[in-house]
């Protein structure tokens, strides 16, 4: 699925955290986001800033995923799972890690990683 | 306020129909419902109609003229897409036209026609009620998604497969007597547990089928039907909608669905009912775990409580409130925008009487939909009650 026109923010998105700059937006009361957000869906805030995003993340709940959308056919099965990288969760596959020893609090790390099936640019988790 | 009745409703048979296209599905239930509430098709005053993946589905939007010309009427119609409670959504609106007194006669449905384009496009079409770009393309499915609330759930509350299987069996067993039901097929807690998996720890009969079909139901004023002479003792009497984030893991929770308990909140309060008062329901159980989820979010069993109450039996039909006697999404089947007013078909016909489980409520009166979309980014409540 390639694309010509950028999703701007989430491309960039990608590119930061590939660069291993990845980043999440804060609002002033430290309710945090991925990218884009002009207001904060919490409380209101628009006094928003990119922060660093944290180097660790843990996971909060894992699923494995056996029957994929067309997209994700050659990489499945695999470990789709929420992670908490401080006040931002993120969603992304874990690889690097046996399905099984997957759990709830495994720390993790966040790459940019390719889909096998397509080539696309995915997120990726890696227990550190 | 005066409370909606609904003087007709009808659903099509729900299941495979590939070569049926929508408009003809959904000219099957409308003009039955038609049919049924005696209404004139001349005073029908719009058509709220539900409907999600008709661009992927068949190439076509824009499908509220469509829909409404299929039943022989040139109204105002709008098709309303919130996802798996889009005909919720369109029920609602049609709830406050009326109420407000702009419209006295309406037209609610939904189509869905899924199975021409395949598991795997429909997987995919099913998908892009999530987030695209954070939560798709990192390669979240639909029962992905709601496994990972299953997860979280037996994290935080304790719960197992066994507990998720009693809910798939007790749905099976309530559609053997609905022959409008996809899936007329009694099944074991064992044959659940050994199902292929989907998303872990979710199993291919945790989840609904894929479904083609419509539904239909005509909705009137009170002063219509009675000076009409209408035979319609059924009236809606609450409604309520919330939202909330969009992606999963933007929420504080995985194991709720607040926007369903936001919505249940505004529609007891309309109806002036508390849970108490709830004599069944029909629930969004897309996949077991969304069931267990319903039921507490209804306000029928506190937080990590609801895991057990199909094992227990008490939302069996012979249960103190059974749960979808229809078989719901699971064993009758969930084409998506058709849903939410199938439902409230469900009800109407327990309400009245006339349904094939009706004898597991024979003196009840007060009944309530619950409809979520995505993973409960949007829900719908709608409460029915038997007036005289």
């Amino acid at each position: 699925m390639s694309e010509r026109v950028r999703n701007g923010a989430y491309d960039d998105w990608l590119d930061a955290i590939g660069d291993d700059e990845g980043y999440y937006v804060e609002c002033e009361n430290g309710h945090g986001w991925l990218p884009p957000r002009r207001v904060c869906p919490d409380c209101g805030s628009r006094e928003l800033s990119e922060e660093p995003l944290p180097e660790a993340g843990e996971v909060a709940t894992h699923s494995t995923v056996h029957v994929p959308t067309p997209q994700f056919e050659d990489d499945a099965p695999y470990v789709i799972a929420v992670a908490h990288f401080g006040p931002a969760s993120i969603t992304g596959m874990v690889r690097g890690a046996d399905p099984e020893d997957v759990e709830i609090g495994t720390v993790v790390g966040v790459e940019v990683g390719e889909r096998a099936t397509t080539g696309d640019r995915a997120v990726v988790f890696r227990p550190r | 306020m005066s409370d909606p009745r609904v003087a007709g409703a009808s659903v099509t048979r729900f299941g495979k129909h590939p070569e049926r296209t929508g408009r003809d599905l959904f000219a099957e239930a409308g003009l039955a419902a038609l049919d049924r509430s005696g209404v004139p098709a001349d005073d029908v005053d719009a058509l709220y109609y539900g409907n999600f993946m008709g661009e992927i589905a068949e190439h076509q939007g824009h499908q509220g003229p469509l829909m409404a010309e299929a039943v022989g009427l040139t109204v105002p119609a709008t098709r309303y897409e919130a996802a798996c409670a889009s005909s919720g959504a369109a029920i609602r609106d049609a709830v406050r036209a009326i109420r407000n007194g702009e419209q006295e006669v309406v037209l609610v449905g939904g189509m869905e026609r899924m199975t021409n384009v395949g598991t795997a496009a429909a997987t995919d079409a099913l998908a892009i009620a999530a987030d695209d770009l954070y939560e798709v393309r990192a390669g979240m499915t639909f029962p992905a998604a709601y496994a990972l609330m299953a997860r979280s759930y037996f994290d935080e509350h304790g719960g197992t497969r066994e507990d998720l299987a009693h809910v798939a069996v007790k749905n099976h067993e309530h559609a053997l007597v609905n022959d409008n039901a996809q899936l007329q097929k009694e099944i074991s807690v064992d044959e659940v547990l050994d199902a292929p998996m989907v998303a872990e720890p979710l199993g291919l009969y945790d989840a609904c089928p894929i479904t083609d079909g419509a539904s239909a139901a005509v909705l009137t004023s009170e002063d219509y039907a009675e000076r009409h002479g209408l035979d319609a003792p059924v009236a809606v009497t609450g409604t309520g909608q919330d939202g909330d984030n969009l992606a999963l893991h933007d929420r504080q929770n995985y194991a709720a669905t607040p926007a369903a308990a936001g919505a249940v909140a505004e529609a007891y309060a309309d109806a002036g009912i508390d849970a108490d008062d709830v004599d069944f329901a029909e629930v969004h159980d897309c996949f077991t775990i969304a069931e267990v989820l319903a039921i507490e979010s209804i306000g029928l069993y506190e937080p990590g409580k609801g895991i057990s109450a199909a094992r227990e039996g008490e939302t069996t039909r012979h249960g103190e409130t059974p749960i979808n006697l229809s078989g719901g999404l699971k064993a009758k089947g969930h084409p998506v925008g058709a849903t939410g007013v199938a439902q409230l078909v469900t009800i109407t016909k327990v309400l009245e009487g006339t349904h094939a489980r009706a004898d597991a409520v024979p003196a009840a009166d007060v009944g309530v939909a619950h409809n979520a979309g995505g993973t409960a980014a949007s829900a719908t409540i709608h409460v029915f009650e038997v007036k005289a």
